[in-house]
């Protein structure tokens, strides 16, 4: 594409409007990356061929090694434009055997780039069955000293199953636009009514899912800009710091659900939370950018200093 | 699920034996196209799975015009179609040899 001045277009910066392998691309080393089990293999499901639905050569995942920093890692990264990033199982197997590569050989770490709306229903035994399979290989990689890094910056967010091994990682990344829970709006709304969430209110939804709030409640170690940079300098900065993952940490984060359950059970809304919180103006939250705002919450933020 | 399966004439020298590349996804209104090389005597061959059922003879035309805007000889090319629109598939076959071709040797 040439443009009027004759130049090229702007290299892409935006994480969330990037494919999982531009993703990819944007947030390891330059020219590090070789794809495992890469589309010429055409390991599709066999699930949705059987129904008679279109497969993807890659199940929707793009697994393999690359650097980061110069450090070994390994790297998955979930295509939300195939089916909502849902774990099938083919899908689920090439997370665990990066997951149990990643304890045989023991890289720097693993970067989970995650957007997923869950299980995928049509493959449903076989996806959960997966899903507790990759955080079975995820602690068991973790519990081998090997650092697990999430990053959740997609336009599907990280939701269901994928939310829970979210929260089983090292430290997790999440730009405002990414999403983090386990029931979805959608799900809520249609099993309890347009009274007790409305899956259309966009503010309600990003306030509710949305990277801020996982991050004022310290469930999001870091919050950043929509930008494949930030997210690469997020990813390093996780690694560097493993949580360890031992009876003290779980008691300590036991406690810390204890008292949120305590603070915040009563509230209707996450605007109450902050308020509640003593977020300094909770109504401007969600109109500052990411460095404005990790200053702003800084003394209300819950979780781990 | 429709399979439809194209060889395509196509003039110019064959195009280089690169490593296979994929564009694309496989999402409403969109396609995937997989890119590797082969064997084939001069032509292109184009293996199609598609969701939309009876459009045989718009591919056939949408990958004519693609085979005579580039040299494709032997290249094999896979696509797993979720119902693009022509211009859609066009659009992506050209990424699809752009990315092939401009690969670091």
């Amino acid at each position: 594409m040439t443009l009027p001045d004759g130049g090229h277009p702007p290299a892409q910066k935006s994480y969330r409007e990037a494919t999982a392998r531009r993703r990819l691309a944007g947030i390891l080393d330059p020219g590090s990356f070789t794809e495992l089990l890469g589309p010429s293999e055409r390991v599709t499901s066999p699930h949705l061929a059987s129904l008679g639905l279109s497969v993807a050569f890659d199940d929707g995942v793009v697994v393999g090694e690359g650097r980061l920093g110069g450090s070994a890692v390994l790297a998955a990264s979930q295509e939300g434009g195939f089916m909502g990033g849902a774990v099938g199982e083919v899908h689920g197997a090439k997370l665990v055997g990066l997951l149990r590569r990643a304890e045989r050989e023991r890289p720097a770490g693993v970067l989970l780039l995650l957007d997923s709306g869950g299980v995928r229903l049509q493959e449903a035994n076989a996806g959960l069955v997966a899903v507790s399979e990759i955080m079975r290989a995820l602690l068991s990689a973790r519990a081998a000293g090997v650092p697990v890094v999430g990053l959740i910056g997609g336009g599907w967010g990280c939701f269901g199953g994928m939310g829970i091994v979210a929260r089983c990682c090292d430290g997790l990344a999440m730009s405002e636009e990414g999403r983090l829970g386990i029931s979805g709006p959608d799900v809520i709304e249609a099993t309890k009514g347009v009274e007790e969430l409305d899956a259309a209110d966009r503010a309600l939804v990003w306030r509710t899912y949305g990277g801020k709030h996982r991050y004022l409640l310290g469930e999001a170690d870091l919050i950043v800009e929509d930008d494949l940079a930030a997210f690469r300098a997020a990813a390093a900065e996780l690694l560097a710091r493993p949580r360890p993952l031992d009876l003290d940490s779980l008691a300590r984060e036991h406690e810390r659900l204890a008292r949120r359950l305590a603070d915040f059970g009563g509230c209707g809304d996450a605007a109450e939370v902050w308020q509640l919180a003593a977020a300094p103006e909770p109504e401007r939250l969600p109109l500052l950018d990411a460095d404005a705002f990790r200053r702003t919450v800084a003394p209300a933020r819950r979780g781990e200093p | 699920m429709e399979r439809l399966a194209f060889e395509l004439e196509s003039a110019g020298p064959p195009a280089p034996r690169a490593p296979p590349v994929v564009v694309g996804v496989v999402a409403s209104g969109n396609l995937e196209v997989l890119v590797e090389p082969a064997e084939l005597d001069g032509r292109c061959r184009v293996e199609i799975a598609t969701s939309a059922h009876g459009f045989g003879e718009i591919w056939d035309a949408v990958l004519r015009d693609f085979a005579a805007r580039n040299a494709v000889a032997g290249l094999a090319l896979s696509v797993n179609d979720a119902g693009a629109t022509p211009a859609v598939v066009s659009l992506r076959l050209d990424q699809a040899v752009e990315e092939y071709l401009g690969q670091r040797p």
